[in-house]
């Protein structure tokens, strides 16, 4: 024949293609490289930061260095994160509390309001050519750290009621324009409104009139009440979805200001569940001062701008008397000091486009009482310019060894728009600006809202860990992992011999490799997953038993030593399979049901399954293969 | 070295009957125990205050129970935690103190006669937290036994698939009666060691069972009970051995990894027990009582076509 089928190269057993050995080695060596980081630690540094909009520039920056430099605290290093913030690391930890001082003395001279925050932070002082490559150590969780964890609640019931609110004037303006008008009783009932008429056809035009409104937002239905025909408007999943995110999300955004101030350098502000808010304070020890800090208020409230004074001559110090100068986007205002309309009658903000011109807009809503002050204000003042004003208690720190202690709660008020009143306005209005764009009109409507405290928050789960604790959980933690790997390691070396020390380096892989993959993730170590990884060290060893328990047993039965090292991994491998699968089950429905540290567990438990899948049967193999390939084996060191 | 030099040869079933009442007694032991004595639930399912501070020199327990009685503190727990130097106090929800601050207010006690106090460690778990937890744990505990049913009758059998749960139920019954009986606080991370109990019993079982599978399929002569048996003795050193290497490390972690994971490795080190001795027994002897035999493991058979003209 010609074209004679050529015979498939069979490998002799118990080796390797090439291209297997390649990619162990290539896997191993990206897991050596991001385990890496690891190993180098962390440098003390102090974090520089600008609050709310404010940039650090590079003459404070010098200036800063220059005042370190005559105190004898040289930084190793000092960069430039982003425009607001820097970072600077110092050789020892008596620099860093030095060098905070004497930066925060620059940067926040006066006593009354704080522009910028210095903070103590840890930096990773990995080198740079393994940053570039994007490695990074793992993070500590709090438990190992130090700091505090608050669970923050956002009361629901208050966001609805301010809706159902809004909701009730929105029926009775509708139903008053109807013609001729129709006439009805509004009562709030759960999550919605009952609205009881007269008679049937008054009912029964309402319903149509509501209908073509509201049926996006409220689920509409014509009922009968001890004769007395009534429509039920209750909100619709959507509609109550869209108001518990809006008050998560706007919480979520008035808390991250609130730490921001509080000058902790990584601070987590994170969204947990349908209604709370995960707040973590690495670093911060003082529990009670946080707890002022986070529960502070900011308010709203239309004020109108004093067009008689002159801006600059109030720079000076003359101000007239029942008005203050300002800062405001479009320079220095001077704003009369009587509240035309204050925060609490807001019921909603959003951004959106001008009907007619198309230009970006933020809409405004308020209250029955508060439209009513607004028709006031609007109609004595119309022309003139009305200033909305975003009022937070800031706290003011001085900084001594370290130490943060507050001085004062100063107030901030900052003209977030001023706008000119140009027509007759109660209760739905909009605000128009010549620099407006679809980004800040929404940054604006987040801030009116803010100002507005659609729903208040409180604390329902506390936890703060001491400094000394988490030191003391770190050090215990890697030690019960030195001494549980050493006992592991030694017993599988009496009891298997050499294929023991094969199982042994196996382990070792698979520990670099847990820890490269966590690197990476950026998950964070917490004490329960160390817990975690030496759980999955003691349970890795399982699937290398299983391979030599099975080979000893081929060997029993007579098998020839090269033939039981590929039937015991061969056999084997089902079995691990399906034991690790079942595992991971229980560690997956482990980590979607869990909070805080039943999550860190499952994710070490998670990723150890699956490295030590790897190391277990494909690296084993693979050094097995090594020593015993290819050769004729007379007896196995098991 | 070997823990057996040739196969062993142990005659599991017989003690079967004995294996029954055993796993009875276990049972309604932890379950009248769990319904009498109940958990000692900590914080996290409690809710409440927890403070943990640490002094100078040995604390005085007594002296800080009166500091506590003069702010009105209602039912504190005061006891040393890990050193005669380190006390916890633990504090239902307070009615007359904002709940928020009761840390706050405990430590200015602690402090007020001039005492040198740090604090280490301090919570606060409000009230709706707690009973969410216990329903979620209860949740996460049921939906984990379900899809291990799922996927090991998927794999298996049905016998098998009830079997299983059957030794994982065992396993997670006997642990948590074991908490009631001896009173280790039950907080989140025995919860999370529960959990991990299921993974690792069930790990055992997958392996028996998985060796009584291929027994089925290749052991000519011999009825259900003997193949079992046999299973059961061919996976014995590695049910040991794995069971040995799970245990060093727990204990590693029972005796150095400091008192918060204290009583993480005390449920493990219990389940590992438990669940070692229910993959030998309570799998398999269920499974055998639903009459599992050969041909439930028979591959389906498939007629294939052309047969009759194979080769003689």
């Amino acid at each position: 024949m010609i074209f004679d089928q050529q015979p498939q190269r069979q490998l002799p057993l118990n080796t390797y293609p090439k291209w297997k050995y390649v990619m162990i080695v290539l896997v191993l060596a990206i897991a050596f490289l991001y385990a890496a980081p690891n190993l180098f630690g962390e440098d003390p540094a102090v974090q520089l930061s600008g609050l709310r909009d404010t940039k650090i520039s590079e003459q404070q920056v010098a200036e800063i260095e220059a005042a370190w430099q005559a105190k004898g605290l040289t930084p190793i290093a000092v960069e430039a994160q982003t425009e607001q913030k820097v970072v600077a690391r110092f050789a020892k930890n008596e620099q860093q509390l030095q060098a905070q001082e004497i930066a925060n003395k620059i940067l926040n001279p006066s006593q009354d309001a704080q522009d910028y925050v210095v903070a103590l932070n840890l930096a990773p002082a990995t080198p740079d050519w393994l940053a570039d490559l994007g490695g990074k150590p793992m993070k500590l969780g709090l438990d190992l750290r130090g700091g505090i964890h608050f669970l923050m609640q956002v009361d629901m019931e208050q966001a609805v009621k301010k809706q159902q609110e809004q909701l009730r004037r929105d029926f009775i303006d509708t139903l008053t324009s109807e013609k001729p008008s129709i006439r009805g009783r509004v009562e709030s009932v759960e999550n919605g409104l009952h609205v009881t008429f007269r008679s049937q056809e008054d009912a029964e035009r309402a319903y149509t009139a509501l209908f073509q409104r509201y049926s996006d937002r409220v689920q509409l239905e014509l009922k009968e009440t001890n004769n007395r025909p009534y429509v039920a408007a209750i909100f619709n999943q959507t509609k109550l979805q869209e108001i518990r995110d809006n008050a998560v999300s706007q919480n979520r955004l008035i808390l991250s200001n609130r730490v921001n101030s509080l000058g902790v350098a990584e601070p987590l502000i994170q969204r947990h569940g349908a209604d709370r808010i995960v707040v973590q304070l690495p670093g911060v020890q003082d529990s009670a001062l946080a707890k002022r800090v986070l529960g502070a208020t900011a308010t709203l409230e239309f004020r109108m701008v004093n067009v008689e004074a002159d801006p600059v001559a109030a720079q000076n110090g003359r101000v007239p008397p029942g008005s203050k100068l300002l800062d405001s986007d479009r320079g220095p205002l001077v704003v009369f000091d009587k509240v035309e309309v204050s925060g609490e009658h807001l019921t909603d903000a959003f951004p959106g486009f001008h009907p007619q011109t198309n230009s970006p807009i933020v809409s405004v809503r308020l209250d029955g009482e508060g439209g009513a002050r607004m028709l006031e204000t609007t109609t004595k003042n119309r022309g003139k310019p009305m200033a909305m004003i975003l009022k937070e208690s800031v706290p003011v720190f001085e900084i001594k060894d370290g130490k943060r202690t507050l001085v004062k709660s100063s107030i901030v008020e900052t003209v977030i728009s001023s706008p000119n009143i140009n027509g007759q306005f109660s209760t739905d209005f909009f605000i128009e600006g010549p620099d407006f764009t679809p980004a800040n009109t929404k940054d604006l409507a987040t801030q009116l809202r803010s100002g507005a405290l659609i729903a208040p928050t409180f604390i329902v789960e506390e936890r703060t860990i001491g400094a000394t604790l988490g030191a003391e959980n770190i050090e215990k933690g890697i030690k019960s992992v030195i001494i549980g790997f050493s006992l592991v390691l030694i017993f599988m070396l009496v009891y298997y011999k050499l294929f023991g020390l094969v199982a042994n380096v196996a382990l070792t892989l698979n520990l670099v490799l847990i820890i490269a993959v966590m690197s990476l993730m950026g998950a964070t170590l917490t004490l329960p997953g160390i817990a975690g990884i030496v759980l999955t060290v003691g349970m890795a060893v399982d699937a290398n038993v299983l391979i030599f328990e099975r080979i000893r047993e081929e060997l029993r039965d007579g098998t020839k030593p090269a033939q039981a090292i590929d039937k015991g991994y061969g056999q084997a491998l089902s079995t691990i399979a399906d034991a690790n699968i079942t595992t991971m089950i229980a560690a997956i429905i482990l980590f979607a049901i869990g909070t805080g540290p039943v999550k860190g567990f499952a994710i070490t438990l998670f990723i150890g399954i699956l490295t030590s899948m790897f190391t277990a049967i494909v690296v084993s193999r693979g050094i097995i293969n090594l020593m015993y390939g290819g050769k004729s084996v007379e007896k196995l060191s098991i | 070295m070997q823990i057996f030099n040739k196969e062993p040869n142990f005659d599991f079933l017989k003690l079967r009957k004995f294996a029954i009442v055993l796993s009875s007694l276990l049972i309604i032991a932890s379950i009248t125990a769990f319904f009498t004595k109940g958990l000692n639930y900590g914080l996290d399912f409690t809710g409440g205050t927890m403070v943990e501070v640490g002094y100078e020199q040995d604390a005085d327990l007594s002296k800080i129970r009166q500091q506590l009685a003069d702010i009105e503190i209602n039912g504190a727990v005061v006891q040393n935690f890990g050193s005669s130097k380190v006390v916890q106090i633990r504090m239902p929800q307070q009615d007359h103190i904002e709940n928020v601050n009761v840390s706050d207010e405990v430590l200015k006690a602690l402090r007020s006669d001039g005492s040198e106090v740090v604090k280490r460690d301090q919570s606060y778990v409000g009230p709706v937290i707690g009973e969410e937890l216990k329903e979620q744990g209860g949740l996460a505990m049921l939906v984990a036994l379900i899809c291990i049913m799922i996927y090991v009758a998927l794999r298996f059998e049905w016998k098998f698939s009830i079997g299983s749960v059957a030794a994982l139920a065992h396993d997670v019954i006997i642990v948590i009666g074991f908490f009631s009986i001896t009173e280790v606080e039950f907080d989140l991370t025995v919860l999370a060691a529960l959990l991990a109990v299921i993974g690792y019993s069930l790990n055992d079982t997958i392996v028996v069972y998985d060796r009584i599978r291929e027994n089925f399929l290749k052991m000519r002569k011999g009825n259900s009970e003997e193949v079992v048996n046999t299973s059961l003795n061919q996976t014995l050193a590695r049910t040991l051995m794995t069971s040995i290497t799970t245990l060093l490390v727990l204990l590693a972690l029972f005796f150095f990894g400091g008192q918060t994971i204290h009583s993480f490795a005390e449920a493990l080190i219990v389940g590992v027990l438990i669940g070692t001795y229910s993959s030998v027994y309570v799998a398999s002897t269920v499974a055998l009582a639903l009459g599992v035999k050969k041909e439930d493991l028979m591959p389906p058979e498939v007629k294939k076509e052309g047969e009759e003209f194979d080769m003689p």
